[in-house]
């Protein structure tokens, strides 16, 4: 039987894209699963007894090592904040490429808990910077010291110890740029040095918390268990940075669209689903209930889609018990088909990524296809001409040319890069003062300006013709190009309209990079846990790589 | 030291605040990057042109022939990106010349990107410099450490058609060579080794 790819025009909706969630195909998954043979080492660890200082961990395979340097720093609580204009955090953390000396280590310390404003070198990799949750930091540190394990109550409406809020990678700040590493095969995968980061740097969290609590009573003080570190991840705040790198690389977005929907395309494809198989996704789609149940927010809007996600994924369970069943041909193809007929948006794409799960021959092949040469598609095919362009207009973007531009609504939000911080913002034009100086991420409204000027232009001018009196439409014209080859490299939606919810745009990334409990504490931004359930670094040779639907806190 | 990405960004939202579309701006950004990758002054010329173009006017060439003159100099932003867009028609000329252009090794990136794009090395002198542009994956010149000139009198671009470097005779002499690591048929080398026999006619 065949199953067509999903349409783009569908699927690149901003409501669906902001309800995808993790799979097998999610970045801190691939991570684990290419770094599971490594060796890893703590190499060093000189905190002082309130836990400030230097601690370095590795990870080894041949030549090759990746080592995480971190810089615990003493900070007041007043100075503690998760926004992107804090100067000072609790640790702040770089990837080095290699074994670090002494120097890279005293230049390091210069200059990483500086974060945006420090400088970093080609050997330096990622970098990163956390914050306690002190609640939770403080209560752990108080139990073991005096010999009792934490509040897992109290544990479970957190998740974690530190959260991060921003992981830089590829040049930022004098960082290496991604063409000095492109070529090594263990990562060939995009994100997998900041997964790398972020997952070691859980790792500390635990060292640090046990190191500080032994200090405080060395007597009485027990280590964390096991057990309840595995199910602490790793917390994360973003704020909008992350929505215009979606719009910026096109086809890197492509690439993760397109392996996700090629892998959804295989299992519909699969005539006889054979019982372990069956059984796994099912146990799955059970056990991740709990990740819903201890989904916590205070977001109204989040707690609706939650509530709706967990009403369908309870109907659909009904349904595979009572009324379904798997000895039927292509079984998941007339599952996803009763899923687009009777379940939201957010539950369709949850069980989407569940029925991965089984299917490692399926997913794993197509991990190596998620990252994107993209100088490769820069240049625009200047000898085509306008009556080409103008049919791949209407053929890629069909709902996109049915907006009315005219009209404030949809025209009402522009996005600028902060003076202050260097970072993407989003504004009211009408309101705030700045329009004038907006950002290349209007795609929507720029198509359409170019697809207007294209109606009135000559067939058969070639795009060079065209682009002498018309350089004002040149980034999109390169992007329709594109969009020509790359079916999933475009958000089908207005980025820019009064109903935009610009944490659809975040969710959508942070789905891939595996991240869970999106809770937003806004309609800008959002904290999240990585890694959460995820086996510790000496567990890697031989772990079960569906901890994900695992979790016990 | 600055990162390539840092170096792209960074002009290509410089190149957008003197007033360049962004499109045009991703492609000075592209070019810049690759004039610091090759050790070329990209960030000094770019850096002086802008300053520059606040107050001289500078004059941009859109359709591009064989002779191309101009009592003003032609912004290498503009003449760069024409170049880039109509190189699939200048391909069937073999020279194309360019008197009076502003900051010409801002031109060259673009002239460099051009040469991968049609698959020829492109031959380039700048009054009496010559630079040979290698499909985009170097750049050789005969005055690299000489400080670059910030206008051009006249600059002739030629391109070349994909030929040897060398002479028959130098490449019959080194495939002689070669062939002493070939084994020497016997009969029944020729009948067995390749498997077909000693006919293959249907």
């Amino acid at each position: 039987m065949k199953v067509e790819l999903r349409d783009p025009n569908k699927i690149m909706k901003l409501s669906r894209l902001g309800s995808f969630h993790q799979s097998k195909l999610s970045f801190l998954r691939s991570f684990l699963n290419e770094f599971k043979e490594w060796e890893y080492k703590r190499d060093l660890f000189n905190l002082n007894e309130n836990g400030i200082g230097e601690a370095v961990y590795s990870f080894k395979k041949s030549k090759r090592v990746y080592s995480l340097i971190c810089f615990a720093n003493e900070i007041k609580d007043e100075e503690r904040s998760d926004r992107v204009i804090a100067t000072k955090w609790d640790a702040a953390f770089t990837l080095h490429d290699g074994v670090p000396t002494k120097k890279d280590i005293e230049r390091l310390k210069n200059e990483v808990p500086k974060q945006e404003v420090g400088r970093l070198s080609y050997k330096e990799l990622t970098l990163s910077r956390a914050n306690k949750s002190v609640r939770i930091y403080n209560h752990v540190v108080e139990s073991l010291s005096k010999g009792q394990q934490p509040d897992l109550n109290l544990l479970s409406k957190v998740g974690y110890l530190y959260r991060t809020t921003a992981v830089y990678g590829s040049g930022k700040f004098g960082l290496a740029d991604r063409f000095r590493i492109k070529n090594r095969k263990e990562i060939n995968g995009p994100f997998r040095l900041e997964m790398m980061l972020v997952y070691l740097v859980r790792q500390f969290t635990f060292d640090q918390v046990n190191h500080v609590a032994y200090h405080k009573n060395p007597k009485t003080a027990v280590k964390l268990d096991d057990n309840i570190c595995k199910n602490l991840g790793i917390g994360n705040s973003t704020g909008l940075g992350m929505a215009p790198f979606i719009v910026n690389h096109p086809t890197l977005l492509n690439n993760w669209i397109l392996s996700r929907e090629r892998a959804l395309k295989k299992i519909r494809q699969i005539k006889d689903v054979k019982s372990q198989d069956r059984n796994l996704f099912i146990d799955c789609v059970k056990k991740s209930l709990r990740n819903v149940t201890s989904w916590n927010t205070d977001s109204e809007y989040q707690q609706k889609k939650i509530s709706s996600l967990l009403k369908d994924v309870e109907k659909f369970l009904n349904f595979i018990d009572k009324d379904f069943n798997f000895e039927t041909e292509y079984p998941f193809n007339k599952i996803y088909q009763w899923l687009e007929d009777n379940t939201c948006e957010e539950c369709i794409e949850y069980i989407v990524s569940i029925m991965m799960e089984p299917y490692n021959d399926i997913v794993n092949p197509l991990v190596k296809e998620m990252s994107s040469d993209e100088e490769k598609y820069f240049n625009i095919p200047t000898y085509r001409k306008v009556e080409e362009l103008r049919n791949i207009i209407e053929a890629k973007y069909p709902n996109i040319l049915d907006i009315n531009f005219e009209e404030k609504e949809n025209n009402k939000n522009f996005w600028f890069i902060s003076k202050n911080k260097e970072e993407p913002r989003l504004a009211d034009r009408f309101e705030e003062h700045g329009s004038e100086l907006e950002q290349p991420l209007a795609i929507a409204r720029d198509i359409k300006k170019l697809y207007d000027k294209l109606l009135v232009s000559k067939n058969s001018l070639t795009i060079a013709e065209f682009l002498t009196s018309n350089s004002e439409l040149r980034h999109v014209v390169r992007r329709a190009f594109i969009v020509e080859k790359f079916p999933y490299s475009e958000i089908q939606d207005n980025t820019i309209g009064k109903d935009l919810i610009p944490i659809d745009m975040l969710r959508l990334k942070l789905s891939f990079f595996g991240a869970l409990k999106f809770d937003p504490r806004s309609d800008k931004w959002l904290r999240i846990c990585m890694f959460q359930g995820a086996p510790l670094p000496n567990e890697l040779k031989n772990y079960d790589e569906h901890w994900v639907y695992k979790t016990n806190i | 030291m600055k990162s390539l990405s840092e170096i792209e960004t960074t002009v290509k939202r410089a190149s957008k605040a003197v007033g360049y579309s962004w499109g045009v701006s991703e492609e000075t950004g592209k070019s810049i990057r690759l004039l610091e990758l090759f050790g070329l002054p990209g960030i000094k010329h770019i850096n002086e042109y802008f300053s520059e173009k606040n107050k001289t006017k500078f004059e941009n060439l859109n359709l591009i022939s064989e002779n191309n003159s101009s009592s003003k100099p032609y912004c290498p932003i503009n003449l760069g990106v024409s170049f880039l867009d109509q190189i699939n028609v200048l391909e069937n000329l073999k020279k194309i010349e360019f008197k009076n252009v502003a900051y010409p090794i801002i031109f060259i990136s673009f002239i460099s990107r051009s040469s991968e794009i049609i698959g020829k090395k492109i031959y380039v002198k700048i009054d009496e410099k010559k630079i040979l542009l290698n499909l985009n994956v170097n750049i050789s010149s005969n005055f690299i450490y000489q400080e670059f000139p910030k206008i051009a009198n006249a600059i002739e671009v030629n391109l070349l058609e994909n030929e040897d470097n060398f002479t028959d005779d130098e490449w019959n002499n080194l495939y002689k060579l070669s062939e002493d690591t070939f084994v020497e048929e016997s009969d029944s080398l020729k009948e067995g080794a390749a498997g077909a026999g000693l006919t293959d006619n249907d």
